[in-house]
């Protein structure tokens, strides 16, 4: 019934409505996660904090009289059952001075594990403030069973941080990726026989 | 093309590609759901007339609120907005048939599966069997993949078939208006019902998609060791609420902006006096479907974005509250000095109008940061989005069934059962949201199945208002029976309604198998 003009011109708008939508499915899947990972990266919007590494040596400018009060909080995947804790609740720091402290964990079961601790800071603004130069957060954590260690962590606050700011709170979750890491466990648990 | 080949029985309806039929089994597949996520509806009033648990467990009642949610948007409102493109923008624009009619037939009778697929879950977990999905209709990460009953993965394959059935709904729309529109029928002398489909069925395609992407995502994080939501593999929970509602807002005017076209349609007729301001409505449609992109965020303002975000959000909500106020001074001002009479499509639009301001003033009270941080999650919240779609959306498809079935059938339905539907509903329906504004002010938390004794009273009058809303649509069952089925009320004209404008009303009534043969010249 319909001629073949208006056919032709149907299935091209077709095409390019089917188009649009494969164009938006991939944007949804590909697109937007890492744009919005980069965004909360250059603006640490989410308080999720880098993993990267930062040079002491680097650090900008001279100490600052100003104080600031850091708070440590740690907890673990609902899923486990490990013992995590910070080795201090609080400490006020002085802004720009590198400073030291640790947390403790211990896993009591008789399986190895292998753990990665994600921090995160609140309030979400100081997050770009609030830098580690040396944290055991930047790798993944073997727990033997039934081993115990003291992990420790290196962080300065940035001097330009916002003078309202006057506490910020670092949270770890330690959570279980051992079956995210099978291959490698292999690998590992035959060259500690060695 | 005299001779209606078509076959009969059940293969008629399975294998139809005739617009007509597709949109009656659309509207009729939305009634049924529309009963469905109804009587889940009352489950919840149930639980929540006393205070205290008594009928069913929290996790059931979270299954309640989750599938009520999900069936009366996917499965109610959005079909039967399809079921009424189908029976009328053909019929508007003057064409034979869809543009596409096999791929109508398909974006159909996905739906039936795709629901089957949903409500199983429930029926499973009604019957002792383990959990249907318990997270809410939005199912933010990590409560739908982390946590998830088992039944997710229905819930996620159900969606997508759902996405696939309104994207091809949508494109058929589109390229129906595009290319099949009678001689003289311009862009700018199309009805607004066409328009407002036009506008939504390009919201459709843009973020149905993304909604399919959000699920999938959440199907790969469940199952194949992505983690684009999962923190402890660097991903970020509140990425996915990022995501949702940008899926979430659009689909918001997806599920209002037909029923603006619908009441655009009616006012006009029963006032005696052409639409006021028309190209004003088409550029107000087209603005709130551009900002509906840029205000997804106002859904989040609790989750720590930093002030410039708020701020921006804040304002961009704001500013929809233009375009929308132009539609709603253009229809108040369409039926200034008009000669109005009262027929029941009328009723359900005058209502419709006076409603959803209501619910579009609640908006905007949710719409300033601060005030959104103490209303957030309370019943302030359900109070808003039930004004805006059961007497904004819903109250808007109910007035345009009412409007052309008599065109659809050749009787006049029966006005008086029909009277009784219309006051029996705008009563209830304020008994049953109106007192949720108050109790959410007071503080009381939305999908929780007990509550603070002090709002004990108002969810006692909330759960009558309930019941006698859900009754009362029993009317509408009835008054669509005997039009469709029965084919009792006597003849209509050819045009129906006294001043009613369009191409439809030049076909003869019941409308015939195939609209226009040869295209209607539009002067």
């Amino acid at each position: 019934m319909q001629s073949q003009y208006l056919k032709v011109r149907n299935q091209s708008l077709l095409v390019k409505l089917v188009g649009i939508s494969g164009f938006m499915f991939i944007f949804a899947v590909l697109v937007l996660p890492p744009m919005y990972e980069v965004l909360c990266d250059l603006t640490g919007l989410n308080g999720k904090v880098s993993l990267k590494q930062f040079d002491i040596g680097a650090r900008s400018g001279d100490t600052a009289e100003r104080m600031i009060t850091v708070q440590f909080v740690a907890d673990v995947d609902p899923k486990a059952d490990w013992a995590f804790k910070p080795k201090t609740r609080s400490m006020k720091v002085f802004i720009g001075q590198t400073h030291q402290t640790s947390f403790f964990v211990r896993n009591p079961n008789r399986e190895a594990v292998i753990t990665q601790a994600i921090p995160s800071v609140s309030p979400a603004q100081a997050t770009l403030y609030l830098k580690k130069a040396q944290c055991f957060c930047f790798e993944q954590q073997q727990l033997a069973a039934g081993e115990a260690k003291e992990m420790g962590l290196i962080f300065y606050v940035d001097p330009d941080i916002p003078e309202h700011l006057t506490t910020i709170t670092l949270a770890y979750r330690l959570y279980d990726i051992t079956d995210r890491m099978k291959p490698s466990i292999a690998e590992t648990g035959e060259s500690e026989h060695v | 093309m005299g001779d209606h080949h078509k076959p009969s029985g059940i293969k008629r309806w399975l294998l139809t590609t005739n617009h007509k039929d597709i949109g009656s089994m659309y509207l009729i597949f939305s009634l049924v759901m529309f009963l469905i996520g109804g009587v889940m509806a009352l489950v919840i009033r149930a639980e929540l007339m006393f205070p205290g648990l008594q009928l069913v467990d929290p996790n059931f009642f979270n299954q309640m609120t989750t599938v009520h949610g999900l069936v009366m948007v996917f499965g109610a409102v959005m079909p039967a907005f399809v079921g009424l493109a189908n029976w009328l923008i053909p019929m508007m624009i003057g064409a034979p048939d869809m543009a596409l009619p096999r791929m109508n037939n398909w974006s159909f009778w996905i739906l039936p599966f795709a629901f089957t697929i949903l409500i199983s879950s429930v029926i499973t977990s009604a019957l002792g069997g383990p959990s249907a999905p318990n997270f809410g209709w939005t199912f933010y990460a990590p409560l739908s993949t982390t946590y998830g009953p088992a039944s997710t993965d229905f819930f996620i394959f159900s969606v997508h078939l759902m996405g696939i059935s309104s994207i091809m709904g949508a494109i058929n729309v589109i390229v129906t208006i595009f290319n099949l529109r009678a001689p003289g029928m311009t862009l700018m002398k199309m009805p607004l019902f066409v328009w407002t489909w036009l506008i939504t069925a390009y919201l459709l395609i843009a973020v149905m998609p993304v909604l399919a992407g959000a699920v999938t995502m959440m199907l790969t994080d469940r199952h194949f060791g992505t983690s684009f939501f999962d923190a402890a593999g660097g991903g970020d929970p509140v990425l996915f609420q990022h995501i949702f509602w940008f899926f979430g807002h659009p689909e918001v005017y997806i599920m209002i902006l037909p029923s603006f076209g619908v009441v655009s349609s009616i006012l006009p007729t029963f006032a005696r006096k052409p639409l006021f301001g028309y190209s004003s409505m088409v550029y107000a449609t087209a603005s709130i479907a551009f900002l509906s992109f840029v205000v997804w965020a106002h859904h989040m303002f609790t989750v720590g974005m930093p002030l410039a975000g708020n701020l921006f959000f804040m304002y961009m909500t704001m500013l929809i509250a233009v375009p929308t106020g132009v539609k709603v001074f253009n229809w108040v001002a369409t039926m200034w000095k008009g000669s109005m009479t009262f027929e029941v499509p009328m009723l359900f639009s005058l209502a419709f109008v006076i409603l959803f301001t209501i619910g579009g003033l609640s908006g905007l009270m949710l719409a300033i940061t601060p005030v959104d941080q103490q209303y957030h999650d309370t019943y302030f919240v359900v109070a808003h989005f039930h004004y805006v779609l059961v007497s904004g959306a819903i109250f808007g498809i109910i007035a345009g069934v009412y409007y052309w079935l008599p065109k659809w059938t050749g009787v006049m339905f029966n006005e008086t059962l029909a009277k009784w539907h219309f006051w029996s509903s705008v009563i209830t329906v304020n008994i049953l949201f109106f007192p949720m504004h108050f109790v959410g002010l007071a503080g009381m938390p939305r999908r929780i199945p007990d509550y603070a004794l002090q709002f004990a009273d108002f969810n006692f009058l909330i759960s009558l208002g309930g019941f006698g809303f859900g009754l009362s649509q029993l009317f509408l069952v009835a008054v669509v029976w005997q039009a469709c089925f029965k084919r009792k009320g006597k003849a209509v004209t050819d045009q129906v309604w006294e001043s009613a404008e369009g191409l439809e009303w030049t076909l003869p009534s019941p409308a015939p198998y195939h609209s226009f043969t040869t295209p209607p010249l539009v002067k």
